[in-house]
């Protein structure tokens, strides 16, 4: 199963998390990278960078920044390609945006799957 | 899915027929073993259940013919995996080709329901981790738990948690769609999450237990304390499961007590002898066993257990009451331990010390609606000879009471101290 996983910032995270449990970002990449969990991901631009596109009538309608106000927002992403969502967690659990931020872990939807 | 399914969910009891005993009695005790192992081999929840169902109507239309079998038990599996069989093949799923013939090769393969010695490898202990699963919605754990491991029907969880049918097969459907999408795993956890996995577990089986209290269905309860003993057999190196199972019978021992002509009755004033002594018993024992750690379920447990072997509310050891509540604090602070503390040292230290213990709750943001705040006070204050500022607090009390039974019970408590204070006042005229 791949998961999309987002990595969000979080207002909410305590000033003293010490981030027990966690791995550096260099160690925890190389190793999924190896073990072949992780499949790709980035760090993103910060909301200043972003741009919003809509089709609305036929025309198109570009606008500056996010498409929502809010106080989270995505710095970056990972695609897991995981056994099972218990996998998937205890993977996201030692990255270090767990105790520093948020991770969302979103399943794909298969191209074949149309139940959903 | 059809009704016709309700007794393969629900054993009835007490029936006459030996046919009906037979099944039930199959049921109650091959239910769940078949439905988890059906579960794990189709990784259709819907299939599983629904083949539990058909080859209970079948045993029906059968047994009254042919006779009961000699292992009914074994018969009702070996027909569920039959007829699970039958329901792969005809259905038209996008299942594979590939995963369709691994599942009736297993299924063919392991016709016994024996258990399996590995430890923590059990089917059912598998169901219930997946059931529990902390990605799904606490209400959907819920559901699912009573649904699939107790075999509750749809419609009696949902009269339990006052929601229509339809919520709670939409919740119910919900649930197994995530499992399905998000690949919510079918085992035990591995052993770096097996302690927060199982701390979840123990909260839904004590939520259906608080929950039978909030909404008077005593059905949970038992329900509850089913789940418990089931989870004591499946983990028995688990000290919580223990703890767990010993704290919910004790509540539940006190049942009868709890009540008199419908009126609330406090433990203080409870007649003892209406306890069920021999649950009483069972879930001392199961105190009593060594333990490698003592965990919040477990010292609750303890606490419950002093009350339970006291023969009145002055023969309790409240001392050891404020000792156990010191432990619980440090392990899930709470300030509705920090107020049962309060009136444990009351009755270990007298109503002073406990109205100075309650003061640290006074701008206790949480318990702020909490009727059994004002309630404790009115309590030590009476105790204290303070009638006037009892009856006082006890206005606050009814006021924030949730339930018709508490408020009742409130206002008949402020009654007899406003009753004392008027017969204090005659006393006062007559010899001024």
């Amino acid at each position: 199963m791949k998961y999309m996983m987002f990595v969000t910032t979080d207002p909410e995270t305590p000033a003293d998390e010490t981030g027990e449990g966690t791995l550096d970002i260099e160690t925890w990449v190389n190793t999924y990278d190896a073990a072949g969990k992780r499949v790709i991901g980035e760090r993103l631009r910060p909301l200043e960078d972003s741009t919003t596109v809509r089709r609305r009538g036929g025309k198109v309608l570009v606008t500056d920044g996010p498409f929502a106000e809010s106080r989270e927002w995505i710095v970056g992403f990972d695609i897991l390609d995981c056994r099972d969502l218990d996998e998937a967690i205890e993977i996201a659990a030692q990255h270090p945006s767990a105790a520093s931020g948020r991770l969302e872990l979103r399943p794909f939807w298969p191209f074949e799957d149309e139940v959903g | 899915m059809t009704e016709s399914s309700s007794r393969a969910e629900r054993p009835g009891a007490g029936s006459e027929d030996p046919v009906d005993r037979a099944l039930t009695d199959a049921l109650a005790a091959e239910r769940l073993r078949i439905v988890a192992t059906l579960i794990r081999t189709t990784q259709d929840w819907d299939l599983a259940e629904d083949a539990v169902a058909d080859a209970a109507e079948r045993a029906l239309q059968r047994w009254p013919l042919d006779g009961v079998p000699a292992n009914p038990a074994a018969w009702l599996t070996t027909t569920a995996r039959r007829r699970a069989i039958d329901l792969i093949r005809r259905a038209d799923t996008e299942r594979t080709k590939l995963a369709e013939l691994r599942a009736i090769e297993e299924l063919r393969g392991s016709p016994d329901p024996g258990t399996n010695p590995t430890f923590l490898d059990d089917d059912r202990l598998r169901l219930i981790f997946t059931c529990c699963h902390p990605a799904l919605p606490m209400e959907a754990r819920v559901a699912l738990t009573l649904k699939v491991v107790s075999g509750l029907p749809t419609g009696a969880i949902a009269r339990a948690f006052l929601t229509t049918e339809a919520t709670m097969g939409q919740r119910l459907l919900r649930a197994k769609q995530k499992i399905r999408n998000a690949a919510i795993p079918y085992r035990v956890p591995t052993a770096s999450m097996l302690s927060e996995r199982l701390d979840g577990v123990l909260a839904v089986i004590y939520l259906v237990f608080t929950s039978a209290y909030a909404t008077s269905v005593d059905e949970l309860a038992d329900e509850a304390i089913r789940l418990g003993r089931l989870l004591v057999e499946l983990m028995p190196d688990s000290d919580e499961a223990r703890g767990l199972l010993a704290l919910m019978m004790l509540h539940h021992a006190r049942r009868d007590a709890r009540t008199v002509g419908g009126e609330l009755v406090t433990l203080e004033h409870q007649d003892r002898s209406r306890w069920d002594h021999e649950a009483v018993a069972e879930a001392f024992g199961l105190t009593q066993l060594p333990g490698t750690a003592r965990g919040s379920y477990r010292v609750q447990a303890d606490l419950a257990a002093v009350h339970a072997t006291a023969d009145d509310a002055a023969g309790t050891d409240w001392a050891a009451m404020v000792s156990l509540y010191d432990e619980l604090l440090e392990l899930v602070p709470s300030p509705v331990v920090t107020l049962n503390r309060a009136i444990a040292i009351g009755m270990s230290d007298g109503p002073l010390a406990g109205l100075a213990a309650l003061d640290d709750l006074r701008d206790e943001p949480k318990l702020a609606d909490y009727h059994l705040l004002p309630a404790a006070r009115a309590d030590l204050l009476a105790r204290a000879g303070l009638t006037a500022e009892a009856v006082v607090a006890l206005d606050e009390a009814v006021a924030l009471a949730p339930s018709v039974q508490d408020r009742r019970q409130l206002a008949r408590r402020r009654g007899e101290l406003a009753g004392d204070i008027e017969r204090g006042d005659l006393k006062g005229r007559e010899q001024p």
